[in-house]
């Protein structure tokens, strides 16, 4: 069975605000779905993946897609 | 064998803060991070406005230190309830519109609420006898304690030595032989102990760790308050605040006009909730309006203060494009205003 994926619309939203909603959402989540965080904040680049390394996220993707800054996050064990 | 001690620690992205941390962690505590969002952190904000400032290497600085650290961060939303605390601090401000005492308290509060939610033991801080005029006094630490009602859970390792025993000393959860006794504002301990720990990249905040401490930030925030009423906030203004020139051309508005691209892109996102003006004629900054009751003149004056800062500031005229909240655009021509012609007590 595959997980949950969810899209978070998070432009508009400066750092460290886009760790924080990825981090609120993530909680509500099991091991094994996947969050998809698009922001406008490029600084999400390096906060969103060092946030899921010290809490046992796994980034599958980031980079910039139409102007956008995303992260494709697959939530660990808790 | 036991299951180790736990403590939350809270971590602002500075050097006290990470050894406080790494100090306990060396006694075999099972340490995690809390770092609070008050919408006033020097954090990023700026850098990722400004497009200069974007080369730099950028990062959250508590979400770097827990990383050193190896310990997970729990980074906590706190600007609602924060608004108190800059409204109402009940023991008054620092040099600046900082509470600093009433912050500390608050956030010491915060982590308590989360250390019972979760199951922890106790409370670690960076904190220092001496350290701050204001949080970090002889007398102001056992305030913290008592009145965020942390009482002997909360353990400051840097200066626990100087401070009677509290409870994870008393119960042997930590070695207080292992603590230190640092005092005042040198910072020669904090670096040997750093040097010690193989800590040799951290961030040193220089007045503190938030906007508040900033004279210039304070004094848009003040005016902010003297200007509307009710002295009151929401998060886009203390954004906003970051951002731009600010001049207060009446006593009923103010404008927000952007330095650079970066600025210019940031606040296209509010456009829509603001009075605006934007050049069309030479490149030129984007200026939002905020005040109620806007008449044609003040329009015409906030056209011609772009204009100013436009690279059309020496030609006679330069077309603009202007809205009033919620209403289409009109384009019209207007002399930019010479320099002279802003008096100094119009920049905030
Ligand atoms: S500098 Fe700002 S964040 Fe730090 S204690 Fe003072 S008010 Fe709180």
């Amino acid at each position: 069975m595959s997980g949950r994926r969810e899209e978070l619309d998070l432009r508009g939203l400066l750092c460290p605000l886009p760790v924080i909603r990825v981090q609120d959402r993530v909680a509500g989540l099991a091991p094994g779905d996947e969050v998809i965080a698009v922001c406008s904040d490029p600084g999400a680049l390096n906060d969103i993946p060092a946030w899921c390394k010290i809490n046992g996220h796994f980034v599958l993707w980031k980079g910039e897609r139409g102007g956008d800054y995303v992260v494709h996050l697959r939530v660990g064990a808790a | 064998m036991s299951e180790p001690r736990k403590a939350v620690a809270l971590i602002s992205g500075g050097l006290d803060s990470m050894l406080a941390a790494r100090i306990v962690q060396e006694q075999g505590v099972h340490v995690e991070g809390i770092n609070f969002f008050t919408g006033f952190c020097v954090e990023g904000h700026t850098h990722a406005i400004r497009k200069r400032d974007r080369g730099r290497p950028k990062r959250n600085n508590a979400l770097w230190v827990a990383e050193q650290l190896g310990i997970k961060l729990h980074i906590v939303d706190v600007v609602e309830p924060y608004k108190d605390v800059v409204l109402n601090p009940r023991h008054g401000y620092g040099a600046n519109l900082n509470p600093c005492l009433d912050c500390k308290i608050f956030m010491v509060s915060k982590a308590l609420e989360w250390m019972r939610d979760h199951g922890f033991d106790f409370i670690v801080t960076g904190e220092v006898v001496g350290q701050r005029p204001m949080s970090q006094r002889r007398d102001t630490m056992p305030v913290v304690a008592r009145e965020s009602g942390a009482e002997d859970l909360l353990l400051r390792p840097l200066c626990a030595k100087n401070l009677p025993p509290t409870r994870p000393e008393r119960e042997g959860w930590v070695d207080r032989d292992r603590l230190y006794a640092i005092s005042g504002r040198s910072r020669k301990v904090q670096q040997e102990l750093a040097r010690r720990f193989g800590i040799t990249d951290y961030a040193q905040p220089a007045g503190g760790c938030c906007f508040l401490t900033d004279a210039n930030y304070s004094a848009k925030l003040r005016d902010l308050w003297a200007h509307r009423p009710g002295r009151r906030y929401e998060l886009d203004d203390l954004m906003l605040l970051k951002v731009g020139r600010h001049l207060r051309p009446r006593p009923h508005f103010k404008l927000i006009v952007s330095r650079e691209e970066g600025e210019t892109r940031f606040l296209e996102g509010y456009r829509k909730r603001f009075a605006h003006v934007r050049t069309v004629s030479h490149p030129g900054p984007l200026t939002l309006i905020e005040g109620e009751g806007l008449s044609e003149e003040d329009l015409a004056l906030a056209a011609r203060i772009t204009a100013r800062y436009s690279q059309g500031r020496g030609a006679p005229g330069v077309e603009v494009e202007a809205a009033l909240p919620g209403q289409a655009p009109r384009r019209f021509t207007v002399t930019p205003l010479s320099p002279e012609a802003i008096p100094r007590a119009w920049y905030l």
